[in-house]
């Protein structure tokens, strides 16, 4: 092992470092959340009782507050009678590690309660659709016309005042008027996560087009460009790379709109089966649901991250990830 | 200490003379009439440059030179058409030019390079904007590539290179265009002293074998002397031209030369018109120095 300190100002630690600071950044959380699940003497405000005794409200595996079991222990110590038992619990609320680690593969294998329902992997494989589109659709207008908008002033003005304004507006609000117009199923839902993802989308990509050196487009004026071709073979090729770092920024974003968008109409994937897992309290399925979306997530973002690699090779000197 | 006598930097032995008659004799391919250029700032208007008039024969090479705000940046911007002007006009073989086109080549101090194009790609830009075929295009860039010496990194991107091999390639993208006149803004001015004087012969070796006029903007008095024909000096607030200095020194050039003595007489003239011997900044100045060492240890001031 180097000698290096670990904590000098912006210089990069070793890859072996690296390595063990990533694995350390999940097991940190895991070992916080295992102490709370495991140890019996930490927080477990609760008592799961395995003996009701002779309290009449009492049925074991039910769970009670430890003060009021006491209380009630108490009451019987005095009055007489059996005492019951009980051993300290977390809430229902908070599953153990391994607990939702089974659940990871049960909550797969397990059979919808009804037939109109769907299984975890339909779901969301459903998730990732509404995703998807919403997504494309918004890319496929906000892309260009963030580049146009970073590059015309004269477009920059006809559409950034508005889309300043819109961005302010909550997406979510538009849930009612977007079933209104689009029903009940997939249609809305993709529109929430235009509406949220779009007008950002404009504004970010507007703005890292700003970025781009002016000397650049004044190098090409030199060499003869015009117009048009300054957009295309000097301002889109240099903006490439920071659009692409935006981008998968913005997938993000559209990740977090995708709850309330599945909550809009008829309730559907993932969000559906969150909702319908804490209603049947089974709240190991509902870790192991949450934890996919965030897998899901960055997962593709390390895709993306490799694959831009090799989209951009002359950024492969420089810092930038 | 006994000091040495220097000739006048006007004297011009017989071959210099006769250099500069037949550079006289040569077509004009820039000429500057009357330029101004006025800025609208928050403080009201600014004068930037006032009545610039000069010429720039074909394979000349010219040196702007002159305190710092004195508006060279902003005169070379107006001929490469970066910049509009108030009034005037600038003639590029006879012709008035309006905004920017291939015709001036530029050359940045900031290198400018395309980054997400390799070495021969970006060498390649001007001539595919002249619609010259891929292939066409690709061979003749190889060849300056060669001339810059760079072959071996046709294919980097420039982020990959030095400083001083990004400068070529721009210098080699700027000349594949085939300008009437190369301008360069101060080109050198990022480079380290070594690789400066290297790119300097570099230049020179360039601008020997081909057949282009260069007008080339510093703030070094070396070098301004080193490469030119000759020296346009300005003077700032406003910016006008001082004095034009026809070079004495003999070509080719060679670093030998920086201790000649008619290339110390032009130096001190520069040194003169370009640090005018001022009174009241130079004498703060130096108080706060013997300040200074005061403060420290104690130290006398050395007689």
């Amino acid at each position: 092992m180097s000698s290096a300190p670990w904590f000098a100002p912006r210089v990069a630690l070793s890859t072996g470092r690296e390595r063990v600071l990533t694995v350390a950044s999940f097991l940190l959380p895991l070992f916080v959340w295992a102490v709370v699940s495991y140890v019996p003497f930490i927080w477990h405000p609760n008592i799961e009782i395995t003996e009701p005794g002779s309290v009449s409200y009492f049925q074991s595996g039910m769970q009670i507050e430890r003060s009021r079991f006491a209380q009630e222990r108490q009451k019987v110590v005095e009055e007489g009678g059996d005492i019951p038992q009980g051993i300290r619990a977390n809430p229902v609320y908070l599953p153990a590690p391994h607990e939702v680690a089974k659940s990871f593969y049960t909550s797969f294998t397990t059979e919808p309660r009804m037939r109109s329902e769907q299984w975890l992997h339909e779901s969301l494989w459903h998730s990732i659709q509404v995703i998807f589109w919403g997504f494309t659709l918004s890319s496929l207008i906000g892309l260009p016309l963030g580049v146009l908008c970073g590059t015309y002033a004269a477009i920059s003005r006809l559409n950034e005042p508005f889309v300043e304004f819109f961005r302010y507006l909550p997406a979510p609000a538009f849930g009612a008027l977007a079933v209104a117009i689009l029903g009940i199923h997939d249609g809305p839902k993709i529109a929430i996560i235009f509406i949220g993802t779009f007008f950002q989308q404009v504004l970010i990509i507007s703005n890292t087009t700003r970025k781009l050196d002016m000397s650049l487009l004044e190098a090409a004026l030199t060499l003869g460009s015009r117009r048009i071709q300054l957009l295309f073979k000097v301002v889109i090729p240099g903006v490439l790379p920071d659009l692409y770092r935006d981008q998968r920024i913005l997938l993000g974003w559209a990740w977090t709109y995708l709850i309330v968008a599945e909550l809009i109409g008829s309730s559907s994937g993932i969000t559906w089966f969150i909702t319908q897992q804490a209603r049947y309290k089974n709240f190991d399925n509902v870790f192991a649901a949450i934890m996919m979306i965030g897998i899901i997530g960055l997962a593709t973002d390390i895709i993306l991250a490799k694959l831009g690699k090799r989209l951009f090779p002359w950024e492969r000197g420089s810092n930038k990830t | 200490m006994s000091k040495i006598e220097l000739p006048s930097y006007l004297d011009q032995s017989p071959e210099v003379k006769q250099r500069f008659e037949e550079l006289k004799q040569r077509d004009i391919i820039l000429e500057v009439k009357d330029l101004n250029k006025q800025f609208d700032t928050a403080k009201g208007q600014v004068t930037a440059l006032k009545s610039i008039d000069f010429k720039v024969h074909r394979r000349e090479f010219v040196t702007v030179i002159g305190p710092s705000g004195c508006g060279k940046s902003t005169l070379i911007r107006i001929l490469a058409g970066l910049e509009s002007e108030t009034s005037g006009e600038v003639l590029l073989d006879n012709r008035p030019v309006k905004g920017p086109g291939p015709d001036r080549g530029m050359v940045f101090q900031g290198y400018t390079l395309f980054p997400w194009l390799t070495v021969k790609k970006n060498v390649m830009f001007g001539l595919r904007n002249q619609g010259i075929s891929p292939a066409n295009a690709e061979s003749e860039a190889m060849q300056w590539i060669d001339l810059v010496g760079l072959e071996r990194f046709a294919d980097s991107y420039p982020d990959q290179l030095s400083g001083g091999m990004k400068q070529r390639v721009a210098i080699a993208r700027a000349l594949a265009a085939k300008p009437r006149i190369l301008l360069m803004d101060e080109p050198f001015g990022a480079l380290d002293a070594q690789t400066r004087s290297k790119m300097q012969s570099y230049l020179m070796e360039i601008w020997k074998n081909i057949d282009v006029t260069i007008l080339f903007i510093t703030h070094d008095l070396d070098e301004a002397i080193y490469l030119a024909d000759r020296i346009l000096v300005l003077k700032a607030n406003p910016g006008e031209v001082n004095e034009v200095i026809e070079v004495p020194v003999s070509r080719p050039r060679h670093e030998d030369q920086f201790i000649e003595p008619e290339f110390l007489a032009t130096r001190k003239r520069l040194d003169e018109l370009i640090h005018p011997p001022s009174s009241q900044d130079e004498e703060e100045d130096k108080l706060n120095m013997i300040r200074l060492a005061k403060v420290g240890d104690d130290v006398e001031p050395q007689v």
